[in-house]
Formats: structure tokens, C-alpha cells, sequence
């Protein structure tokens, strides 16, 4: 194909350059309704699961209609989705926190018919490509990161691990029949790049084996005082090494230490530290973000390491599946998951879950880990 | 006829949740057929070979991504993600696959026109396969080539009045919730402030000049739907200081059972009749509500704006007056001393369009001074705070201790007094001193 220019002239790139003007303002692409009653809402019901209405203090309705989304979509994919906008909802639409797509419709029965169109779509191979759902006590849409599709560190993939979830949970995504919410996430490696760490369900991928050094190719490509600074626990040192009768200046890593977070790989590609056999899956449950009667809360590692098992990693799924029934069953009305384990006890949730205890999942990280640590006489047999 | 088999993802077909093997193939299909007659800039294929890299790492259980090298735009050190295959040969389409981030509009919100021109460049320039959106809230434009990248970049600004997005040590991509534009709850108009502050300030986020990345988030309420408590290093929670205001007509709506109770987010089990004692009252975390011959009774003063009785009766309650913010500072997931929320630096802030939010810009600029003096590289400022402390931040951003600071006073009695705090200082005589005790 032909190199189509821009205008972009590369001998004079400053010439009629745009630069540092930011994203457009919201203001240009509000809905009429969302704009007249823009800050002056008087309140919001969910009339049912994915539809919500919003009325202002004008008496206003706005009539939401949510449902699901990959947050990996193809253009063919968002322009179906443009016409839909166009057709129902006025050409707008928007997008939430969570990657579920919102369209705004004037009457409620404007909002149901759009409800049995979404779910009316599906892709060849099955799959719906609109379910509607996502509000209220249930589980919503899953915040994810690239995995395999895009990155270089990733533990596990992202987009299939959510998507294997999602089918297993669907029922209380198209449902509001849990206790309270419920949000999931996904990150696919230490650094955590959705943020799992205040999720009441938290799928993240970690590798198990230190980074394996390429010695070679080290003293050609990489700068070795970075790497060293790249590794929060120090374990990373420089090092001389004898291959084939010739020296290289590469370095050594203290292996006891490693964390498996990958920092080093990042600053040098001659430290990778993907496996096959190393890398897998930790869940971590019961943080949350609101303030809602408890404080927001850190989601607590219980079980340590599950293999990947692509494509559609079952164990995964059972135990997430077998966590979510417990809890819908046993807590309290508002109850998010982690207070529910809180109130029980966590010997309690590991008992309730059939989940096993090891001595991994007692905190040996730096000093937040003592804090972890039982200091009381109470506790439960 | 697909160009490599998947059997492995084609598993992931199947099921009720939307299947992104079936959307890439579905691109895959309509590249190929290329009814527009689009002149692909980018291989028509890499739909394909996205989907063969990634059947790959199915088989072996590994990633096949290079990480980045330095590529980008004149002039900007983010917005673009540096991405190889690690099996260029068998993957030609997808060798070079560079992530451009664009930046969204405040609120996720658009108009079929501005994302369908997004998508047009896409088409032409890129892979054709996108995030909507990425973690910090980026529209993620997923897979192009190096000599694409000042052209996609052109076209933005050119033709779509956009710009790229964050990525580096450096201002990255602010991000709102939907706030005023749909949100009764909002206690002020976060998309307009993290508009304001996006534009202001641009220098620091496209051009790297921090130890490591800075994340502004904004939520119109502690119910933190952008979750700018757990996530961003300088959080911004909308919040107000008068009395929750109360509908006693629409409280005895939902006692008598005419309203559901939290806007029927638990319509699909039978939860029994709505109880206000056990629902609200005693769920309000500092035991400052009552109900007593049919009437709602606060003792304003001593809630903590928790949200939850607002939240379960949304008819009945609604936010006080006096509104403002409270900033959370060194919120951040991993990894050094592992997670840390974002803790209360200033209780609460007016957010005052009128004075272009100068107020909350003096906080910004003051922390940024503080961590550009202080921090280490690559350190994030929740860990510039941990290592010298919350008050040499709450000092050098210029606000008074409060108790609201903290959840409670120290454990321990090693206070860092400094000379300056001491009677006499710390110069003292040695001569006087053995006046009066020998050796
Ligand atoms: C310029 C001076 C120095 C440099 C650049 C340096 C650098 C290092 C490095 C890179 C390590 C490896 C860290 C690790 O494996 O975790 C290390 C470990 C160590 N260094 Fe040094 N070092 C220096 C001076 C010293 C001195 C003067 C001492 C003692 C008097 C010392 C004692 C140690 C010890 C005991 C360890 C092992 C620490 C451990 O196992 O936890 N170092 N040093
Ligand atoms: C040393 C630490 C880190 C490294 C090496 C790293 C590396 C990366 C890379 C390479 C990507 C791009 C993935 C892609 O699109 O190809 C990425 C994305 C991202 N990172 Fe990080 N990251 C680090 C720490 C963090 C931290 C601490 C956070 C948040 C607190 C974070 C948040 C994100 C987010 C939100 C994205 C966008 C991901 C998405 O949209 O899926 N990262 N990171
Ligand atoms: C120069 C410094 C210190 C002096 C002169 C000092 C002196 C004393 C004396 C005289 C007692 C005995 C009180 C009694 O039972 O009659 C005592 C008890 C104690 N000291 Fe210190 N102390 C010093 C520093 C510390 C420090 C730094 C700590 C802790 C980090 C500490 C912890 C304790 C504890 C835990 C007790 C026992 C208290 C109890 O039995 O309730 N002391 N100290
Ligand atoms: S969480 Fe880790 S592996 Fe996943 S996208 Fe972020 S840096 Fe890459
Ligand atoms: S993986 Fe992380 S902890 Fe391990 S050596 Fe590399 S930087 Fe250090
Ligand atoms: S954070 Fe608060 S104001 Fe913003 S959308 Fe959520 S509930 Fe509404
Ligand atoms: S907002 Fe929370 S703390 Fe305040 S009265 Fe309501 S339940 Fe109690």
C-alpha cells in the first residue's frame, strides 16, 4: 500500500504544529437531557437489571440502558456500536469506569426496547455482543489489563482470564441478587496496572521463577546501573562473567530476594522472567473504594498460586465461583464481601470457602506485615 | 480462511460474556474483504497475526512482547508504548504493534462523530483493534508501526482536536468520574476540574520532568466510582460540610414500602420488607442517626459523610451544602512497600471555578515542588511521604496538622523534635552544665 501523508511534513516537523491542546471537553458531546440537567439531578432509581432513570430537579427523566463490553474491540466493533447511538439514543453514548457502555434514551419504553435489542445481538461464534446489566447488588464489568495481547510482562493473559470469569459469574452480572456489589479486576502482573489491590474479587497473574539472565546479550543492550536501581529489593547486582573464554560485564541477582515483579526485565530485556511452569494466578478478595459504612480496604492474597490454564482456566474460575455463592449466601443485606469476612473472621472464610491456608498467605513483605499479624486472644475454633 | 489456527481461543467463543476472539476475527474478516477500500497503512493482516501471537502464548504459557525502546512523537516524552513481537518472522503483521493513548474526554462520554473519526484513523493508520478505554482511562489505540506515529499524531490534532495521553515519568492522563453531568451525589463538577487541570497542565504531561508517574483522579463523592482514593497520587473526593438534607415524606415512602430502598439495587432477591432500623440506622457508622414516631433524626454534626443512608434512600437524603473537596495524597497499587492508599491531606478544599480552581492549584504545585526536590528516581510520592514522613509533606504543601489527619495519634514517643522547637535550642554549655553536675 501506498504511504498516505497526513500533511505531516517530516524535513520541518515544527511547521503547523498542534501540540499540548488536551482531550475535548465533555460539554461537546453531552446528550441534550444529560446537558440541561447537567448538576442538577434530584435522584436515580434502577427500574430493572441494566436500566437505570435518572430524574432531575426539572422532573427531567433520563433513561440509561448499560450493558457489557470487551474492553478489547475492533473498530468494526465500536462503529456497530456508533450506530446503535445513532439509531436509539440521539448519537451519543458513553463509556464507564468498569468498560460497559451506557446509551441515554428519552422514555422508559424507548430504554426496554433498547434492553431486548442489545441482548438480541450476538457475535457468529455465540457470544452476545451487548448484555445488558452491570447495575445495582451484582457483579459489573471486569477492569482488566493487555496480558498477552500487549505486554512484556504479563503472568497470564488478560482479556481471556476476564472473559472466562465473566461467563462464569454472568448470571449476577444480568442480575441483582447479591448482598451488595460486587467488583472484580484483573491485572496480569505486580505492577498492577488495574489497580487490583481495593477489589472485593482480584485476579493477578504472578511469575515464580527470578528473571533469567542473558549474559551476552546483557553487556551489549542494557545499561546494568538501571537494572540494579530497577529492583526494590536490592537484588539485582553488577557482576562479572566468563563465557567462551570472553568477560562480560552483566549482573548477578541474589534469587531469595526477587520478588518476581519484573522491574528489572522492564529496564533490561535481558532479564526475562515469563514461564510456562513459573507463572500463574493469586486471588486476592474483600477490598473496596467506597466509603460506604467501612472505610475503603486492600484485597487480601487467599490463595497464593493457581496454574494457568488457558484458555479457559477452570480452577480459576471454581474457586472465584465457589467464593462469590459463599458470600451471597452469608452476608448481610449491604455487606461487602471483605466486611462479610471481616465479621465472620478470616479462619471463618477459609473454613466457609474450603479454601486452604498455607504459609504463604501470611504476610512476610516489609514492615505492613506485622500489622497482619493476629495480636489477640480472640479468634474462632 | 483463517491464517493461523487457534483452537485454543476459539474457546473463548463461546459463553454469554461478548467474546474478543470473535470481535478481532470479525475485524480480521473485514480488513480482508476491505469493502471501503481503505489504503491500510498497517498490515490488512494484523488482526490475524494478533490472534497467532496470542494462540502462541495460549500454547506455552508465556508472553511474546517485547518491551518498548524509545519511540514516540517530536517534541512529547509520552502518549506512545514501544511494542515488539519476540517472533517477528512467523508474525510479520504484528512486529512493530506501538500503543498510541488518546486522551478521553472527561466522563467518558461522546459523540457517534468524534469516535467514529477516532475509528477512521484507526483504520487507516493502525491495526484496527483498540481499548475502550485503558486502566488510567485513555482511549488505548492498540498496534501501529513507527513511521505511522506522527501522522496518527497529526491527524488528532488536525483533524480531531485531540490529544495523546500520558505514559512515563510524568503527568498522566487525568480521569473524572461522570459527576454533575449525571450524578446527584456530585459534591462538585469533577469533569470540569480535571478538565481544568488537564489543560493547565500539559507541560508536565507530555514532557517527563518527575521521579516517576503522577495520577490525578476525581470523584464527585467518597462513593469513588473513579476510585481516585486507591489510585491516583493526588486524589480528589468531592464532600460537604452542612446537614444531610431530609425528605420525611419520602423516608415514610420507603418505611411503608412505596420506594425501594438503594434505587432498587436489590430487586432480584427477596430481602424481606425494608427495615430503616437495621438498614440505615444501624449500618450509619457513627451511630448518628435515629428514628423515632416515624421521623428521621441526625446529629448532623457527627456524621462522616459515608454516603450509606444517602445511597439506600436517594428520594429522602440528599448531600449537604457548603460543598468542596477532600485531597488524598500517595494512593498507589504496587510495589514497594506493596499498596497504600491515598491519605487525607487536605480535609477539605472550595473547588471555585471563579478564581480558575487557583486554590487547588497552589496544593498541586506546592506537592510537585516537594517530590521533585525530594524524591528518589522512580519513586512515587506515597513513598517520598512514607520515607520522610506525612508531616514534611503536609509542611512544604503548607497545611496545618489537623487530627483529621490521621486515624489516630502515634503509637510511639519518638518525635524528631527539632532545635528550633526546644526552649534555649539545642547550643548548650558545657562549662554551665558541670556547674552544676560533676564529672
Ligand atoms: C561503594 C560501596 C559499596 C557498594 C557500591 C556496595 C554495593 C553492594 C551491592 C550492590 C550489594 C548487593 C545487594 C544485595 O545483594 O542485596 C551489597 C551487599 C552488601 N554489602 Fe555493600 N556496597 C558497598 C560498600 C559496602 C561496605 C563498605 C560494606 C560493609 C562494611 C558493605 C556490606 C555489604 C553487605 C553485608 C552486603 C550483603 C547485604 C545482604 O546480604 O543483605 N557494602 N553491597
Ligand atoms: C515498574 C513498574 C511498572 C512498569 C514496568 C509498567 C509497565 C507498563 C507497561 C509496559 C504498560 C503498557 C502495556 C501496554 O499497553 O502494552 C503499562 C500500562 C499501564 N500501567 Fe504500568 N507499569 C508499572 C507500574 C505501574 C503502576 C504502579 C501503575 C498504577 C498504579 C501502572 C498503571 C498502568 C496502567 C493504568 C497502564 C495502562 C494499562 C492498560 O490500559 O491496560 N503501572 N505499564
Ligand atoms: C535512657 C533511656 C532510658 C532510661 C533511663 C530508662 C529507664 C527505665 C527505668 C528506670 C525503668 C524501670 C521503671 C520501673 O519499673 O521502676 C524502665 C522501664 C522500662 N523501659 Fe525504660 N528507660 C529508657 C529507655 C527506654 C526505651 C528507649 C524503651 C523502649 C523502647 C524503654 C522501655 C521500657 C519498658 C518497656 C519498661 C518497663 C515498663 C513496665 O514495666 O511497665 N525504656 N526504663
Ligand atoms: S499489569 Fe503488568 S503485565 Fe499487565 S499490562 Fe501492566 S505491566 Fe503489563
Ligand atoms: S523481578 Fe523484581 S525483585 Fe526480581 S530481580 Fe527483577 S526487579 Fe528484582
Ligand atoms: S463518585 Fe460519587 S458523584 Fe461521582 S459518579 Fe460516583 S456516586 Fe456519582
Ligand atoms: S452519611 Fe453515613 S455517617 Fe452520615 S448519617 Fe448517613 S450513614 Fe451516617
Amino acid at each position: 500500500m501506498a504511504f498516505i501523508s497526513s500533511g505531516y511534513n517530516p524535513d520541518k516537523p515544527m511547521e503547523n504544529r498542534i501540540s499540548d491542546i488536551g482531550p475535548r471537553h465533555f460539554g461537546e458531546f453531552l446528550p441534550p437531557v444529560i446537558a440541561k440537567n447537567f448538576g442538577k439531578w434530584d435522584y436515580h432509581e434502577i427500574l430493572e437489571p441494566g436500566v437505570l432513570c435518572h430524574t432531575g430537579l426539572s422532573g427531567d427523566k433520563a433513561y440509561t440502558v448499560r450493558c457489557g463490553s470487551a474492553r478489547l474491540i475492533s473498530v468494526t466493533h465500536v462503529r456497530e456500536i456508533c450506530e446503535i447511538a445513532d439509531k436509539f439514543a440521539g448519537g451519543f453514548l458513553r463509556f464507564t469506569t468498569r468498560n460497559n457502555i451506557e446509551f441515554i434514551v428519552e422514555d422508559k419504553k424507548a430504554a426496554l426496547d433498547l434492553k431486548a435489542f442489545l441482548n438480541s445481538q450476538k457475535f457468529p461464534g455465540g457470544s452476545m455482543k451487548f448484555p445488558v446489566g452491570g447495575t445495582g447488588a451484582g457483579v459489573t464489568n471486569i477492569v482488566h489489563t493487555q496480558g498477552w495481547v500487549h505486554c512484556h510482562t504479563p503472568a497470564t493473559d488478560a482479556s481471556g482470564t476476564v472473559k472466562a470469569t465473566m461467563d462464569a459469574v454472568f448470571d449476577d452480572f444480568a442480575n441483582m441478587k447479591l448482598p451488595a456489589p460486587v467488583r472484580i479486576s484483573m491485572a496480569c502482573c505486580l505492577n498492577m496496572c488495574g489497580a487490583v489491590h481495593c477489589s472485593d474479587i482480584a485476579i493477578l497473574g504472578i511469575h515464580r521463577k527470578p528473571p533469567l539472565i542473558d549474559h551476552e546479550y546483557l553487556d551489549n543492550l542494557c545499561e546494568i546501573p538501571l537494572a540494579v536501581a530497577a529492583c526494590p529489593t536490592g537484588a539485582v547486582r553488577p557482576s562479572k562473567v566468563e563465557l567462551n573464554g570472553k568477560t562480560y560485564k552483566t549482573v548477578a541477582i541474589k534469587e531469595e530476594r526477587c520478588m518476581f515483579c519484573g522491574n528489572c526485565y522492564t529496564m533490561c530485556p535481558s532479564l526475562p522472567l515469563s514461564d510456562g511452569e513459573g507463572d500463574g494466578i493469586a486471588l486476592m478478595v474483600g477490598g473496596k473504594i467506597s466509603n460506604r459504612v467501612t472505610k475503603p480496604a486492600f484485597s487480601k492474597v487467599v490463595v497464593p498460586y493457581i496454574p494457568n490454564e488457558p484458555p479457559r482456566w477452570p480452577t480459576m474460575t471454581k474457586v472465584i465461583k465457589k467464593i462469590l455463592d459463599t458470600y451471597a449466601a452469608d452476608a448481610h443485606k449491604y455487606e461487602r464481601l471483605g466486611d462479610w469476612a471481616n465479621r465472620i473472621g478470616w479462619e471463618r472464610f477459609f473454613e466457609k470457602c474450603e479454601l486452604e491456608f498455607s504459609a504463604h498467605l501470611i504476610d512476610d513483605f516489609r514492615d505492613p506485615a506485622y500489622y497482619t499479624w493476629r495480636q489477640t486472644t480472640q479468634f474462632k475454633w | 480462511m483463517a491464517k493461523h489456527k487457534t483452537p485454543l481461543l476459539d474457546q473463548l467463543e463461546s459463553g454469554p460474556w461478548p467474546s474478543f476472539v470473535s470481535d478481532i476475527k470479525q475485524e480480521a474478516a473485514s480488513r480482508a474483504k476491505n469493502e471501503k477500500g481503505v489504503q491500510y497503512q498497517v498490515a490488512v493482516d494484523c488482526p490475524e497475526d494478533l490472534l497467532g501471537v496470542l494462540e502462541m502464548s495460549y500454547t506455552d504459557g508465556e508472553t511474546h512482547w517485547k518491551h518498548g525502546g524509545i519511540v514516540g512523537v517530536f517534541g512529547y516524552g509520552g502518549g506512545v508504548i514501544g511494542r515488539y513481537c519476540d517472533q517477528p518472522q512467523m508474525f510479520p503483521g504484528v512486529a512493530h504493534f506501538h500503543t498510541v493513548r488518546v486522551a478521553q474526554p472527561m466522563g467518558m462520554w461522546y459523540s457517534t462523530e468524534f469516535l467514529r473519526g477516532i475509528m477512521d484513523i484507526w483504520d487507516l493508520r493502525g491495526s484496527g483493534l483498540t481499548n475502550m478505554h485503558g486502566a488510567t482511562g485513555d482511549i488505548v489505540l492498540l498496534g501501529t508501526s513507527t513511521p505511522q506515529l506522527e501522522e496518527i499524531f497529526w491527524e488528532l490534532t488536525h483533524n480531531m482536536n485531540v490529544d495523546l495521553g500520558g505514559s512515563g515519568s510524568n503527568l498522566r492522563t487525568p480521569a473524572s468520574c461522570m459527576g454533575m453531568s449525571r450524578c446527584q451525589y456530585a459534591c462538585y463538577d469533577a469533569q470540569e476540574l480535571c478538565y481544568n487541570l488537564t489543560q493547565e497542565y500539559q507541560d508536565e504531561l507530555h514532557r517527563p520532568a518527575f521521579p516517576y508517574k503522577f495520577k490525578f483522579k476525581f470523584d464527585g463523592c467518597p462513593n469513588g466510582c473513579v476510585a481516585a482514593i486507591a489510585r491516583s497520587d493526588l486524589g480528589f473526593l468531592g464532600t460537604f460540610k452542612g446537614p444531610i438534607k431530609i425528605n420525611q415524606e419520602a423516608v415514610a415512602a420507603y418505611v411503608g414500602g412505596e420506594i425501594a430502598p438503594n434505587a432498587g439495587a436489590h430487586a432480584g432477591r427477596d430481602w424481606g420488607k425494608f427495615d430503616i432500623q437495621k438498614e440505615v440506622v444501624d449500618l450509619c457508622p457513627s451511630k448518628c442517626i435515629s428514628y423515632e414516631g416515624g421521623k428521621l433524626v441526625m446529629d448532623h454534626k457527627e456524621c462522616v459523610r459515608c454516603m450509606h443512608c444517602i445511597n439506600t434512600m436517594p428520594q429522602a437524603l440528599r448531600i449537604g451544602d457548603e460543598r468542596g473537596v477532600s485531597i488524598f495524597c500517595g494512593a498507589k497499587a504496587p510495589i514497594l512497600d506493596g499498596p497504600q492508599m491515598g491519605s487525607l491531606l487536605v480535609p477539605f478544599i472550595e473547588v471555585n471555578k471563579d478564581d480558575d480552581y487557583q486554590a487547588i492549584k497552589d496544593v498541586v504545585e506546592s506537592v510537585w515542588d516537594w517530590w521533585m526536590e525530594e524524591g528518589k528516581n522512580r519513586e512515587r510520592i506515597g513513598e517520598t511521604m512514607k520515607r520522610l514522613g506525612f508531616a514534611a509533606l503536609a509542611d512544604a504543601a503548607g497545611i496545618a496538622a489537623d487530627p483529621r489527619h490521621v486515624q489516630e495519634p502515634r503509637h510511639n514517643p519518638y518525635i524528631f523534635w527539632k532545635a528550633e522547637d526546644v526552649e534555649g535550642g539545642w547550643d548548650r554549655d558545657l562549662a554551665e552544665f558541670r556547674k552544676r553536675h560533676q564529672r
